[in-house]
């Protein structure tokens, strides 16, 4: 019989000796180029952290590639960063240019340091979830093909965090993004009647729908759909599988700007909603990698620097965010759920340029 | 076994950016359960529709949690993929490793499952992509022996996640991952045997920056600050003259306009510092956190589902950490109990307190109101009385 509940590995059998020797005696830090960290503790002892992007789904050969790469430069330790990068951890300063030049070599985008876009947070898609209204690896690969620039260097006004999340469910907590990528469904559920009474729970499918849309037809023992209500969150759908949401021809994504969640000059903010919907076109989402790679370019030239994205539309105002991109400005900008008045101006003050 | 025909993913074997259609494919040519899985995603890139059907609970012996049921909807198409469950493995804390358990982790999950990962999950999970049921009681018994553990998933209490702390990050208030690591092990049954109304979220950041975002997705945000004065070296802020201009990208952009340089000093009006991490992020040599150091406690935070995105409350503004953090746990628990009586199913503590009130909550789990709660106090009359504030002022 297993041993359970042992809990994970013990995170400090994991750290190389340089970490053991300066844990909690970190000085500073310089960015010495992209992808590279050097941290300098008290005793005078740096760590060198390098930086390369990952495609998150990865296979265990893959991992094992990286396994070769830390064994050769780093004695084995390695981390991977709260976005899904990888860290090679080493205080030997002779082989950080080497291992750089092999991860170059192994096509490892090495990167997503200080002033940059990072890798994107992103859930599994048509991969493996049973709720998407998109995939995620797949809109991410494409995206971070066309902006691979934006990893490698740093000269953007700050960092940009970059999310991906296939349906409102949102695994990836995307709603605190710089640019968040939203899978969403613009059609109400099914109800499939013959199977409700078999795999649904008729109060339990009621209570589970925010806007009251879902009312239970005991006689016929099923559930019936008020149009007009549903926003098509798919919460139903995740308590009664009978009640399918999923729409090839009108799912698709909605694209949000201008959250953050460091407390670095203003506080953490959620996304706003720059892009109501753009169509599912796989394999390679031309219309959503265009777009954020717009609102990423018009950010570039137009912040100031260390300004957040959400920072800068908050300084040049909404108005101009819109008329900066070219994105219309359109009634589904306008929020109409609870706390909705929240967001209408109360002011007379406006910018016309 | 014949190739799948797969155009439309080759196109995105294509680009500069590591392309997980290569790590699809290189498991293929192994497993025939990933050779399957790429097949269903073609179909899927072709449909624009998911293949996969609604859960189904499977699991290994003596736990509720772990484990995600998957089923293909066209296993008559691709019969190896139509069991195919996810795992949640525990991480080791702050996500490093040495290669020798990354390697038996490798090994395993060759063993048993298609050899897809995540690297990692979104809660930080090590996620085991793809495995049939009969599977899982063995992977689970090997993955014990290799040293690992199933993560939380369900109504549990989710894996908590830390950031990397006092192990790499001169700006750590608290040691995000002794922290981290004692609250697994403190809440194993917690995390695998689901009893709450919902998921529960804990993450943990050691400073302001929040690296892992705990204020906007965790229902208990722990985030590290300091009291005191910042720590100024004033030596290293004139060499940063060379390369920043402090005037503009320090002083100018402090949001509580407490710091003044006069090109020699730089002066620091502390009773006014937010402790954002503004000019501490840009001057790391010059500025630190100060010597009393502790941590904000948060609460509610989650995404939209069901009643809209929250970011986490204020609860506790500052309270030191150490070891066994007793403190903290008793809060913790105290939280817990009284969502755990009070929440419908599929509640989230910050719908709970929402629908119940702030001050309710408060007095429940006995913390005393202080004006760091709030951004303002509120701004509408109608305000509720505790039956024993009354009649206290009459003579």
């Amino acid at each position: 019989m297993a041993k359970t509940d042992i809990g994970p590995p013990d995170y400090k059998t994991m750290l190389p000796p340089v970490i053991e020797r300066n844990y909690g005696k970190w000085l500073y830090h310089e960015i010495l180029k992209p992808g590279l960290l050097m941290h300098v503790s008290e005793s005078g002892e740096a760590l060198y952290s390098v930086r390369a992007g990952s495609p998150r789904l990865v296979s265990t050969d893959h991992i094992r590639e990286i396994c070769d790469i830390a064994e050769k430069y780093c004695n084995g330790y390695l981390r991977f960063t709260s976005r899904h990068n990888i860290e090679f951890l080493l205080d030997d300063r002779d082989q950080v240019e080497p291992l750089i030049a092999e991860l170059k070599d192994r096509g490892y985008p090495v990167g997503g340091t200080g002033h940059a876009v990072t890798n994107v947070v992103h859930t599994q898609g048509w991969v493996h979830c049973h709720t998407p209204a998109t995939d995620a690896s797949g809109p991410v690969k494409a995206l971070m093909d066309e902006i691979y620039d934006y990893f490698v260097t740093m000269k953007l006004p700050n960092h940009v965090r970059i999310s991906l999340a296939c349906c409102l469910n949102m695994c990836g907590a995307v709603h605190c993004s710089d640019i968040a990528i939203l899978g969403i469904h613009r059609t109400a559920p099914k109800t499939d009647n013959a199977r409700v009474p078999n795999v649904c729970e008729i109060p339990s499918t009621v209570a589970s729908c925010p806007t009251g849309a879902i009312r239970g037809d005991m006689k016929n023992k099923t559930l019936t759909v008020n149009e007009e209500k549903c926003m098509y969150c798919g919460n139903c759908y995740t308590v009664c599988p009978a009640m399918p949401i999923a729409d090839p021809d009108n799912d698709g994504i909605s694209i949000w700007v201008g959250g953050k969640v460091s407390n670095a000059r203003s506080a953490p903010m959620f996304s706003k909603l720059a892009i109501p919907f753009l169509p599912n076109n796989p394999p390679r989402w031309p219309e959503v990698v265009t777009a954020v790679k717009n609102i990423l370019e018009v950010y570039a030239s137009h912040a100031r620097k260390h300004e957040r994205i959400g920072e800068w539309i908050e300084r040049v105002g909404w108005e101009r965010f819109f008329s900066l991109t070219g994105i219309p400005f359109t009634d589904q900008h306008i929020d109409d759920f609870d706390l909705a008045t929240e967001t209408f101006r109360t002011s007379a003050q406006f910018k016309w340029r | 076994m014949t190739k799948p025909e797969t155009p439309l993913l080759d196109e995105l074997e294509k680009g500069k950016w590591p392309s997980f259609v290569k790590d699809l494919k290189q498991a293929a040519r192994k497993n025939p359960m990933s050779e399957d899985l790429l097949g269903q995603l073609e179909l899927s890139y072709k449909d624009k529709i998911g293949h996969w059907k609604h859960g189904g609970i499977v699991g290994v012996k003596g736990y509720g949690s772990g484990v995600i049921g998957r089923y293909s909807d066209r296993p008559d198409l691709f019969p190896h993929v139509q069991a195919f469950h996810t795992m949640r493995v525990n991480h080791p804390t702050g996500w490093f490793y040495k290669t020798d358990t990354l390697r038996k982790l490798c090994d395993v999950w060759d063993k048993h499952g298609s050899g897809l990962t995540n690297m990692h999950g979104s809660t930080g999970d090590v996620i085991l992509l793809g495995t049939t049921t009969e599977h899982l009681q063995p992977c689970f018994n090997d993955l014990s022996d290799a040293g690992f553990d199933l993560g939380g998933s369900g109504s549990a209490l989710r894996t908590p996640s830390a950031c990397v702390g006092p192990a790499r990050c001169e700006w750590a208030c608290i040691d995000s991952l002794d922290l981290c690591y004692n609250l697994t092990l403190t809440y194993q049954d917690q995390m695998h045997r689901p009893m709450f109304p919902y998921k529960f979220k804990i993450k943990i950041s050691a400073c302001a920056n929040d690296c892992v975002a705990a204020i906007a997705r965790s229902d208990l945000s722990i985030i590290g600050t300091w009291k005191d004065a910042i720590q100024i070296d004033q030596k290293e802020v004139a060499a940063y003259a060379a390369s920043i201009n402090i005037q503009k990208e320090i002083c100018d952009l402090c949001p509580t306009r407490c710091m003044e340089w006069n090109g020699k000093e730089l002066k620091i009006a502390d009773e006014d510092c937010t402790r954002c991490m503004h000019c501490i992020n840009l001057m790391p040599k010059a500025l630190r956190p100060g010597k009393e150091k502790g941590a904000s406690i948060l609460v509610g935070g989650k995404a939209p589902i069901v009643r809209g995105a929250l970011l986490s409350w204020v609860i506790v503004p500052f309270i030191k950490l150490s070891p066994p953090y007793d403190e903290l746990k008793s809060l913790i628990e105290r939280i817990q109990d009284w969502w755990d009586e009070h929440g419908r199913s599929r509640e989230r503590l910050g719908e709970l307190i929402q629908r119940l009130g702030m001050r309710v909550f408060l007095k429940a789990v006995d913390l005393p109101a202080v004006p760091q709660m709030v951004k303002a106090p509120r701004t509408n009359p109608y305000v509720f009385f505790w039956p024993e504030d009354l009649n206290k002022e009459v003579k």
